[in-house]
């Protein structure tokens, strides 16, 4: 679904910083991916070239099967502050794509009213996203990308700006969506936990160049639900990444 | 919900009050500026011809306002309104083209790299010519007829306007866009559907600096160029020594400028509530 091969990204032409260096990456369809790694190495430029936000500077990234060369309703981005149009309420932030894209009412209505239900805003689509806490404008941010269908729904640290228990909530809400839907999902973290958590495959990136060190199959048995956290098996998996993500912070 | 709800109807008899008192307050410095100037009218301090006191400019008002013209021989009875609106027709004819000439350039510059290098920096040099300075070139082209002052107005009031509205597209959050770009906007939904209502109120902003040129063009052009209107009647008046006339007319001009302020304000507290709503959660 998404493939990365020899991609570099340097900002500031030819001398400038390497955000991304020789990256090969891909995500098979229906997969959960987690991108894991300290900020500033690259892992949300790697989310953007899929975008379209950015382009590439070397190397071939292809997203089913094709080129990217501008953001689109394929591709549902959540932005880390949920990045709704404050203008708009929750309802019309949903709708906006359907409604730009020129598709008929009676076509994008139905499933706008399911996912807010699925979300569990459906009493809140009236309001402002001012009038909203932080967790429920980020879930209003998931509704309006998954109301597009979109053929993989990109993350930016969605959860990143939220206190830890609604961070637990919005958890347990993305594994349910995920279960239902089984979207291809490419998720940039920096929250070890979340990333077990959340993915089937674990990607630990480290920074200056940016580049993919490790990759963790995560096992765990589906469907997951926040109880996992604490469980011995999730535990196996954390030490293994800390140790993966020390060794990378200082080179022996 | 229900809870803000509550707030709000308990807080109406507190909102009057606080509004009372605000008005009150503003009252205070006009009322004894008004009665000091009564005051040293009637004490002779000042000449009653150069300065005459506030009840006789009020007597000439109220004449000019409500008198019953008769055969056209004094132009100061009963002709107030007439003045009043020529003037606000030629503000708000020459501030909607303004409007419409200066929002959509704003919006070009500030989004486009090219149309910034290319348009951007002959607003610049033109800016600082004053709207005092097109006079000439006015009368020129339009002769002393009502447009003339239009076309002033509309000069006077696009820069403000163009600047702000290109302040304000420079500045929507880039997350905006892309998540517009992202959801399948082309280009003119992006700018018609996320640019031009996150830039609105940096627009309101210029609209409102704006229309107070706007008011100044118009007395300007009416006093030199065109032959009615607020601007026209105080030359004419002063010409024939009716600095009762003078007076009024000036007081009509601040009062319009500030009541079509209001209007504006009005429209932008509506346009922007999405603005003035508190979190739940905060």
């Amino acid at each position: 679904m998404i493939n990365f091969s020899k991609v570099s990204k340097v900002y500031g032409g030819a001398q400038g910083v390497r955000a991304l260096d020789q990256v090969d990456f891909s995500v098979a369809e229906g997969e959960f991916v987690a991108l894991l790694g300290p900020s500033g190495c690259g892992k949300s430029t790697l989310l953007n070239l899929v975008a379209g936000f950015e382009k590439l500077t070397e190397g071939e990234m292809l997203f089913d099967g094709q080129a990217v060369s501008r953001p689109g309703p394929d591709r549902g981005v959540v932005f880390q502050e949920a990045s709704l149009l404050p203008w708009l309420t929750v309802w019309e932030n949903v709708v906006f794509g359907p409604k730009v894209q020129g598709l008929m009412r009676n076509e994008y209505e139905p499933r706008a009213h399911e996912i807010l239900k699925i979300v569990g805003l459906e009493a809140f689509h009236k309001a402002l996203p001012v009038q909203l806490s932080g967790g429920m404008r980020q879930r209003v941010g998931i509704a309006r990308a998954l109301v597009m269908q979109p053929k993989a729904l990109l993350m930016d640290e969605p959860f990143g700006a939220l206190d830890a228990q609604t961070r637990l909530s919005m958890q347990q809400l993305l594994l349910e969506v995920w279960q239902r839907l089984k979207t291809t999902v490419l998720f940039v973290t920096h929250d070890i936990d979340e990333a077990i958590l959340l993915a089937d495959r674990v990607c630990v990136m480290t920074a200056r160049p940016g580049r993919i060190t490790k990759e963790i199959p995560i096992d765990l048995r589906r469907p997951r639900s926040i109880d996992d956290l604490t469980n011995s098996e999730f535990t196996h998996f954390k030490a293994q990444i800390m140790t993966e993500m020390r060794g990378a912070h200082d080179p022996h | 919900m229900s809870k803000a709800e509550s707030k709000t109807v308990s807080l109406v008899p507190a909102q009057l009050w606080g509004r009372l008192r605000k008005t009150v307050l503003a009252l205070v410095l006009p009322v004894t500026l008004v009665w000091l100037w009564q005051l040293a009218g009637t004490d002779g301090a000042i000449a009653g011809g150069a300065l005459p006191t506030p009840d006789r400019v009020w007597a000439a008002w109220m004449k000019w306002a409500f008198g019953t013209s008769t055969f056209g021989l004094n132009p100061y009875i009963g002709t107030w309104t007439q003045s009043l609106w020529f003037s606000a027709g030629r503000v708000v004819y020459g501030f909607a083209i303004a409007i419409a000439v200066g929002v959509p350039i704003g919006m070009i510059i500030g989004w486009s790299k090219l149309a910034s290098a290319m348009i951007d920096p002959t607003i610049q040099w033109l800016r600082p010519v004053p709207i005092t300075a097109w006079l000439p070139i006015s009368i020129a082209i339009f002769g002393i007829r009502d447009f003339g002052a239009v076309f002033l107005i509309t000069i006077g009031a696009f820069y403000p306007i163009v600047i702000n509205t290109t302040q304000g597209t420079r500045d929507v959050d880039k997350n905006w866009i892309r998540a517009a770009l992202m959801m399948g906007a082309g280009q003119r939904d992006v700018l018609t559907r996320v640019v031009l209502p996150a830039a609105l109120p940096s627009i309101f902003t210029g609209l409102r600096i704006g229309l107070g040129i706007a008011w100044t063009a118009v007395i300007v052009s009416e006093m030199v160029a065109v032959k009615s209107g607020l601007g026209y009647v105080l030359w004419d008046a002063y010409y024939v020594g009716r600095m009762d006339i003078v007076i009024a007319d000036m007081v009509s001009i601040g009062l319009m400028g500030f009541l079509s302020d209001l209007l504006i304000v009005s429209i932008e507290i509506w346009a922007l509530r999405w603005r003035r709503l508190q979190s739940f959660d905060a």
